[in-house]
This record gives structure tokens, sequence and C-alpha cells, in this order.
């Protein structure tokens, strides 16, 4: 690698970075072949005739998107049944996650008042929610849906408790460490002097955090409802199962429809969480 | 005694306060009673006993070697998916974060950033459903899903960072007569690099999640194998998957703890 001009120091002329250069490039090979073949990688399978002709088929009826009366009111009705699935799935969670919280929150332990140190049980307790609330967020969304299809049956019911396990997990996890993380000084005091867990929780804790735990929840109120389109692939109802139908069908057309509407869906659930999120703050 | 007159207690809340609350509760029980929730089916001892015989299924949990030697080439899988796609991303995503940050015209930008943000707002789950018709199952259509919606998010943050990039040194290289394409690679790239990576990371370690459960519509990975054996009822096989899903993310989530807090220290 040289640097065609002569007027530079010799130290200059060839590339001062060509080594490592090369050593990059190098390994960016090393480690992309195995990938390659891992992931069955082979884009010219797509431009086979066969491939091709299906691929067609399907893209070139996406315009104009189905817009007959009949199927616009049925992805009506599963769009709001996806909306339906998340706020009720959320409800859920809250009221899940409120007493999990009341439990994990550590700033509320009388024992460790004066002495600096938590009861051994109540630790226990505390150190137990804790993990239940790890698993609760751990299985992804999609999973819990799977599992309780096969309970439930096919529709919404199981998508409503897959979100709600799912978001119980999330919220109270988020919600404990708010809670912590805030200005703790007036619940300690409230503890101090006697009162009740609960009312130091109420008159202490709340008043400070409660802004930034209603923000939080709209905020997720908006993910479940991403969520829940993408479960109704595995059969929970909502948009997402007429939309996995549509596609096994090929139905080009309806799936054009449907992936609009969803964008829109998304992004007015974008919207309504924001101007929530500013009212409520 | 002096009588002292106190200020009036604040509101409870205030009027837009309340009707948003008032918004969201109706919201609330219209979902309940529009939905067709099988409580009864739920809570029934029929469904109790089924549930029961159902989670029990699970335990314990299938640790055969040949399963498991199965298990670890399907997280290896799932991992080079992610790797993958996320790769694939980053380059598109560089090569569009070019005219969607204005570098070859307001209509150019614009036009990029429509095309990047539906890209963007299609769930991968939704664009593995896509390629399963073009490619066909396996972890290709999944790897090629990740990589659609991925280069949505890395191209739009790409073009965000370089309209931030202070334009100065780029500038500089140009009056003194370098051509555009040098002084790209020379000084906005650079500048803009390390925060570009850090994206990409950060993008990557949500694709890893993402692609474990991508298989479950027939793309690939840990997913597929948990929908295959589901479908045919052998829980315990389906159960050491969760597990290993569960490890794979969890350690994810602890590499990824770990080096954020090293770097922020």
């Amino acid at each position: 690698m040289s640097v065609s001009d002569p007027t530079l120091p010799p130290h200059l002329q060839t590339d001062p970075a060509w080594r490592s250069r090369l050593v990059a490039f190098a390994l960016v090979l090393v480690l992309l072949w195995p990938m390659l073949v891992m992931t069955e990688f082979k884009p010219w399978e797509l431009m086979d005739q066969q491939s091709l002709s299906a691929s067609w088929k399907f893209l070139v009826n996406f315009f104009p998107p189905a817009h007959s009366k009949d199927f616009l009111l049925m992805v009506a009705e599963a769009s709001w049944q996806t909306i339906a699935m998340a706020s009720a799935g959320m409800t859920l969670a809250i009221l899940g996650a409120i007493p999990l919280t009341l439990i994990v929150n550590a700033q509320l332990s009388v024992s460790r008042l004066g002495t600096g140190r938590m009861h051994g049980l109540a630790y226990l307790l505390r150190q137990s929610v804790r993990w239940l609330l790890v698993v609760l967020r751990s299985v992804p969304e999609l999973v819990w849906a799977l599992l309780f299809v096969r309970i439930v049956g096919l529709g919404p019911t199981a998508g409503v408790l897959a979100i709600a396990l799912t978001y119980c997990g999330m919220l109270g996890k988020v919600y404990a460490e708010i809670l912590e993380s805030s200005n703790t000084l007036a619940s300690r005091t409230l503890l101090e002097n006697g009162s009740s867990r609960l009312s130091a929780f109420l008159y202490g804790s709340l008043p400070d955090a409660a802004s930034e735990l209603v923000s939080y929840t709209v905020y997720r109120w908006e993910c479940a409802i991403r969520g829940s389109v993408i479960m109704g692939f595995v059969g929970a109802g909502g948009l997402g199962q007429r939309m996995d139908e549509s596609m096994k069908m090929l139905a080009g057309d309806e799936v054009s429809t449907m992936l609009i509407v969803f964008v829109l869906l998304v992004a007015a659930a974008d919207w309504i969480s924001g101007f929530f999120r500013r009212g409520l703050a | 005694m002096k009588h002292v007159t106190l200020p009036p207690a604040p509101a409870v809340m205030r009027l837009q306060t309340a009707l948003i609350l008032l918004a969201l509760m109706a919201l609330v029980v219209a979902s309940f009673l529009s939905l067709d929730l099988q409580w009864a089916l739920l809570w029934s001892g029929d469904a109790i006993q089924n549930s029961r015989e159902f989670l029990a299924g699970f335990a314990p949990p299938d640790l055969q070697a040949t399963l498991l030697k199965k298990v670890l080439f399907a997280t290896l899988e799932t991992l080079c998916m992610s790797a993958l796609g996320t790769f694939i991303a980053a380059l598109l995503g560089i090569l569009l974060a070019l005219p969607a940050s204005g570098r070859f015209g307001a209509a150019a930008r614009q036009i990029t950033r429509l095309g990047l943000n539906i890209s963007r707002a299609i769930p991968e789950l939704v664009w593995a459903s896509i390629m399963l018709i073009a490619a066909g199952l396996g972890p290709f259509a999944g790897t090629v899903a990740l990589a659609a919606h991925t280069t949505g998010v890395l191209g739009r943050l790409f073009a965000d960072t370089l309209e931030n990039l202070p334009p100065h040194c780029e500038t500089t290289l140009r009056m003194n007569g370098a051509n555009a394409s040098s002084a790209f690679l020379y000084a906005t790239l650079p500048e803009g690099l390390p925060q570009m990576v850090s994206y990409t990371l950060y993008r990557w370690e949500n694709n890893i999640r993402a692609a474990a459960i991508l298989g479950v519509v027939g793309a690939g990975g840990l997913g597929q194998m948990l929908k295959y054996h589901l479908s045919l009822f052998q829980m315990p096989t389906a159960a050491t998957v969760i597990i290993a899903m569960l490890i794979l993310v969890g350690l994810v989530d602890a590499l990824s703890f770990a080096i954020r807090k090293k770097l922020m220290a």
C-alpha cells in the first residue's frame, strides 16, 4: 500500500494502518463464513423460478389493498380486539404488579429500621418475589402465548394472559426500581414514627414517584399493543391472527391492508401515549 | 389568639388529568366487556386439572445427550441469525443513511426516511412470515427478516448520527480540495463510528432475543424447535428448549449489563 506522494516523509509513504486493516478484514471473513453456512444463507435461492413466481404472485396483489366493506369491518374488529387485548392484559398486569412491588420494595422494610439489617424471613420473601418477577419477564411473551393457547385454546384469552404475566414481571421490577431510587426520606420518617407500611407508601413514597410510574405504565401499554399484534401469529386472536391467515392463503391484498392498518395503529398508540404522558406528568 | 388563615388546599387533580384517567378507565372497561374471555374455562375444575397435567408434563426436562446437542446447535443457529442479520443491517443502514441524512438532496432524504420508517414499523416476526413465502422454512428467512427490520432502525439512527456530527472536519477537507467521498471516509465516518458501533451492538442484543422467538413462525433457531416439539406435545423436550432460551437471554442480559457497567465506570 503506497501513497504516491514523494514529498511525504518515508514512514508515511505507506498506509500506517494497513496491517490492522488487513487483520480486521481477514477476521471478518473468518467469522462470517461459518455464520453464512449456519444460517443457510443462499440468496440465489430467492432468484430461482419457483420462488420468484410465488413471491411475485404475492407481491403483485399488494396493490390495490383489499378494501371491500366486509373485509374492512373485519379488520376494524380485529384491530379493536388487539387494542382490547393489550389494555385488558395491562390492567391485569398492573393489578398483579402493585402488590408484588409493595412486597419487594426494601424501603418499606420495618425490620431494617434502626438495625439496618432486614429480618431473615423478610429478606427471603423479598428475594423470592424478585426471582418470580425475573422468571415472569424472562419468558418471552410469545412463548407464554404459545403455552396458553394449549391450555385455554385459540383466541384472545391466551393473549391477555400472556401479556398479563410478562408485563407484570416488567412493571413489578421497574416500579420497585423507581420507588427505591426516588427520595425515601419521607417514607423513612413516617415509618420511624410508627406509621404503617401502607400509609408510609401512600403518603411518603407515592407522591414523589407517581408521575414517573404513570409515565412508564403508559409507555408499556404502547409496547403491549405492538406485542399483542405479534401474539396473534401463534393463534392468540386479533390483527396478528388474521394477518397470519391471509399470509397462509397468499392473499397479498389483504396482507397489504392489514400492514397499513398495523402501521397506523402503532403510530396512533405512539401519539396517544405521548399525549397521555405529557398530560399526566 | 391570632386567627391564622391557611391557603386553600390544592386541587386533588387537574381537570385534564381527570379526563385522561376517565378515558383510560373507559378503555379498560370496554376492553374487558368486548373480549370474549374464557375465565370460566380457566377456573373450572376441568381446566385446572388439564393445566396441571399440562404443566406436570414439562417436568422433568429431557436431558438426553442427543437432544442437548440439537439444542446447542439451535442456540448457535439463533446466535448466527442475530449476528448476521445485524451485520447486514449495519452495512445497509450506513448505505441508506447517506441519502437519509440529506447528502443527496431533500427529496432523497424524505423518500429514504419514509422507506426506513416503514421497514422499522413492521416487526421482525411479520417480516419473517412474509419472507417465508419467498425463502421457505429455515434460518435464512429469519436472518433476512431480522436484517430488514434492523436496517430500518439502524438506518435512521445512523442518519441522525451523521446529521448531528459537527461538520468542521469534513468542510475543512473539502475546502482543501479533497473530493466528497474521501472527505466523508476520512472525516465524518471515523467521527461517527463509535456512536454507530454502539447502536449496532445494542441492536444485536435486541436481535438475539428476537431471533430466539422468531422461529415460531418457522424461521429457524430455538423458536422453530419449540414450536415443533410443542405441536407434537413432547413437553419434556419443549421444557429443555424453553430453559435454553432463558439461559441464552439471561447470559446476554448479564453480559451487556457487565459491559455497560465497565464502560460507565
